[in-house]
């Protein structure tokens, strides 16, 4: 089996279930609790919380948990609409956001906020010159993703950071889901951005579990009230074995991270170099390095529908996907190319590969290999 | 960029005539401290600045612990280069670029200590300048006030440049004022009262109270991790725990209700005092702050007072609850002080404390108490610590947890 399909979701690493299933087994105390159990447990948590905060390089207290991207993402969004709706109702983002950026803000613009939708270029771009335009006396949060989860792109990140430090009293948030691990956390830790959202199974940790950074000193009302935990911004006892499991596997990313996104990028290169040169393909995903992910690449094979694509694959055992898996059940045409200004034609055709550490170039060619076959195949209803 | 030595400017030591010597002494021996674990470093306290020589230790971590060693007014990381006009120029561009911003403003500062070397200042002020004005597109110059400062120094042994004056954590060299004896409770004003007793040179020892086991094993190490993380100020801070479950327990059962806070804290204050004397300590600081409680009355403060002569000092006595909770936030011990933990000054709390407790009334309660006999004991019962930077002592499961982990 070869799975290309990590933007998706990756598999839990066996180290991970290793220390998911013991601290499920040896420590279930609940880290409120007083007693000797408890205690243990919030040592747990906190020496996780650590590792995750050094990891990043930020500091412990500036790191949150969450149930995921999605939390995350709604946490930060409407916790800021929450928390400076006195201040202004205005925020800016772009409109190839993740549908749990991009639902959010239709929420808030129903309770009266008003949101800009920044527009982009041909390589999924927002120009950050739009962001200096679009920024009024009564703007709370500009929200962006750091890279795009459909074609891979690296947005302008510090670019825009360098316009936002003139304007000290805006939140900045980046969705970082599709970012960690791929050699680009120095732009992430970047000392304009106050907000990140990350994910933990889409780097090897366990579904249900991720967590924000808040920077110092940046306010953020609460989504979750009750018990108080994580500092009584993010209330609900908290899920130790994923916690502990997610620090892990962080760790892991971000060991020989270097080294793992050159791989990356040398299977992305290969597989481009050979699908761009047939004729009836189209590449979206942007090559240069400096704007793009290592492990995205997003193309059509013209007059073959996604799915059609993404089935035929799977016949071979090889697993891609059609843009991005929450969208593409719905059959809907991907947001980001139909904000890129690519036709609706051939955009229903993108397929999108994605990487992690672990896939190697024989996979590469392998999936080249089944890649003709199936192309040879695909002429007898695209010709 | 990886910089090659840190040069490091004084405080206001530079101003304190005959001592100065020995203060640089003192800040050259709490770098040392501080920096303990980097072995590759060469520290030189000289009279006018500090050079420490990194020998590939990494600057940003350096960088890091100096922020935080008082006596320190500001440092430059430098990166020390060949003699060479050449290499010097490339090395411009490369810091330069580091930081560029288009429209980013700056000039070219030349100090020459070697006056043989083959181009004067203004020359190589010139030599400098243009080539990073030719190699940066869209930099300017401008001679007031720019964005970066390149300062340039030419010595006999290289050329070191740096652009980044960093400020350092001001105050005096810890262990300059003498030492003094810290009453720290675990709450979050002493930790603060402690951070500005060590910023104007003082060297604390911390005593706290524990009653086992009304107060638990957690707040006593809440306490040391305290301590741990104040430690990064002055490199270790010996910590002294004193045991008073048996002073508290007379006290509750020979006190009227309305003075047991008054008595317990007297007895607090003369056990503090008692190790001042034995271990040389000059001055008794605590994080009183006038108003606050019950005990922080003047009446109260001058009741309690009232045990010893040595000067008791109160560094955030006249601070606002929230000012001292931005100082708490901004030394990283606020999170730690409200972990709630029973600690000993609220565990015997009586409902209605006096307010304005009279000293004679104080007075007369003791004598029903054998008040040299619990000291006597308490005082044999001591313990002492010491506690460096980066010690832990709330997650004892620390290695354990590195496993799963």
């Amino acid at each position: 089996m070869i799975y290309f399909d990590n933007s998706a979701t990756t598999k839990v690493a066996p180290e991970v279930l290793t220390t998911y299933t013991k601290v499920s087994q040896q420590i279930w105390g609940n880290p409120s609790s007083l007693h000797k159990l408890g205690e243990v447990a919030y040592g747990l948590l906190e020496q996780s919380r650590k590792q995750i905060a050094t990891l990043l390089g930020v500091a412990p207290h500036e790191i949150f948990f969450t149930s995921g991207g999605t939390e995350g993402d709604n946490w930060i969004i409407k916790g800021t609409a929450l928390e400076k709706q006195y201040y202004g109702k205005h925020i800016i983002t772009t409109s190839i956001e993740h549908p749990a950026v991009l639902n959010s803000m239709a929420q808030l613009e129903k309770l009266g906020f008003e949101v800009t939708y920044l527009p982009v270029d041909k390589n999924g771009r927002i120009d950050p010159q739009d962001v200096a335009q679009a920024i009024r006396p009564d703007t709370i949060l500009v929200s962006m993703m750091a890279v795009n989860n459909e074609v891979g792109t690296v947005e302008p990140i510090n670019e825009v950071a360098r316009i936002l430090r003139d304007y000290p009293r805006i939140h900045f948030h980046l969705d970082a889901v599709q970012a960690i691990g791929k050699g680009i956390e120095n732009l992430l830790t970047n000392n304009r951005v106050d907000m990140l959202t990350f994910s933990g199974h889409k780097f090897h940790a366990p579904r249900g579990i991720g967590f924000i950074y808040k920077k110092t000193g940046r306010t953020l009302a609460p989504l979750m009230s009750g018990g108080g935990q994580e500092k009584g911004m993010r209330s609900g006892t908290e899920n130790l074995p994923a916690i502990a499991g997610m620090a892990k596997a962080l760790r892991l990313l971000l060991t020989d991270e270097e080294a793992k996104v050159t791989q990356q990028r040398a299977i992305r290169q290969r597989i481009y170099d050979h699908v761009v040169q047939k004729e009836k393909v189209t590449v979206f995903s942007p090559m240069d390095e400096k704007i793009s992910a290592p492990h995205i690449l997003c193309f059509a094979i013209k007059g073959v529908r996604g799915e059609t694509i993404v089935h035929a694959f799977e016949d071979q055992d090889i697993f891609i996907s059609t843009t991005s898996a929450c969208s593409s059940k719905k059959h809907m045409v991907s947001g980001t190319l139909h904000n890129m200004g690519i036709d609706e034609k051939i955009a229903t055709s993108a397929v999108r590969i994605s990487l992690d550490e672990h896939n190697t170039m024989a996979e590469a060619e392998e999936f080249i290999k089944v890649f003709d076959t199936l192309y040879e195949k695909f002429k007898a209803i695209n010709s | 960029m990886q910089y090659t030595e840190i040069m490091v400017r004084y405080g206001e030591l530079s101003t304190k005539g005959k001592n100065r010597r020995s203060f640089i002494d003192r800040l050259g021996t709490n770098v040392r401290h501080t920096l303990h674990d980097f072995k590759k470093l060469d520290i030189k306290a000289n009279r006018d600045r500090m050079h420490i020589q990194l020998n590939g230790e990494d600057s940003d971590k350096v960088i890091s612990r100096l922020r935080d060693v008082f006596g320190i007014q500001n440092f430059s990381p430098s990166i020390k280069v060949e003699r060479e006009l050449d290499k010097v120029q490339a090395t411009a561009v490369a810091l330069i670029k580091e930081m560029f911003h288009p429209g980013m403003t700056f000039k070219v500062n030349t100090r020459r200590s070697d006056h043989d070397f083959k181009y004067d200042t203004n020359e190589l002020n010139d030599l400098i300048g243009s080539y990073v004005l030719e190699n940066i597109p869209g930099i300017k110059v401008k001679m007031k006030d720019p964005d970066v400062t390149l300062r340039v120094e030419v010595r006999t042994n290289g050329i070191f440049l740096s652009h980044e004056k960093i400020k350092g954590a001001g105050g005096m060299p810890v262990g300059t004022a003498g030492k003094g004896m810290m009453m720290l409770s675990g709450g979050i004003d002493s930790p603060v009262a402690s951070y500005l007793a060590l910023k104007r040179g003082v060297d604390i020892e911390m005593v706290h109270f524990f009653s086992p086991p009304y107060t638990s094993e957690q707040a006593l190490n809440k306490a040391k991790e305290l301590t741990a993380r104040l430690a990064k100020y002055s490199g270790r801070i010996k910590f002294i725990q004193v045991p008073f479950t048996e002073i508290q327990e007379t006290v509750k059962h020979d006190v009227p209700s309305g003075y047991l806070m008054t008595v317990q804290r007297r007895f607090m204050l003369q056990l503090t005092a008692a190790l001042a004397q034995k271990r040389d300590g000059l001055a008794i600081f605590n994080g009183e702050a006038l108003g606050q409680v019950a005990s922080q009355t003047m009446e109260s403060m001058a009741a309690i007072n009232e045990v010893t002569t040595m000067p008791v000092i109160r560094p955030v006595v006249s601070m606002d609850k929230t000012e001292i909770i931005d100082i708490a936030q901004k030394i990283d011990t606020f999170d730690l002080s409200i972990m709630p933990f029973e600690d000993c000054c609220t565990i015997f709390a009586p409902p209605s404390p006096k307010t304005k407790p009279r000293i004679d009334k104080a007075k007369e309660y003791e004598e029903r108490l054998d008040v040299d006999g619990l000291m006597e004991r308490a005082l044999a019962g001591i313990k002492i610590t010491e506690i460096k930077v980066g010690d832990e002592f709330l997650n004892q499961n620390e290695q354990a947890f590195a496993e799963l982990l």
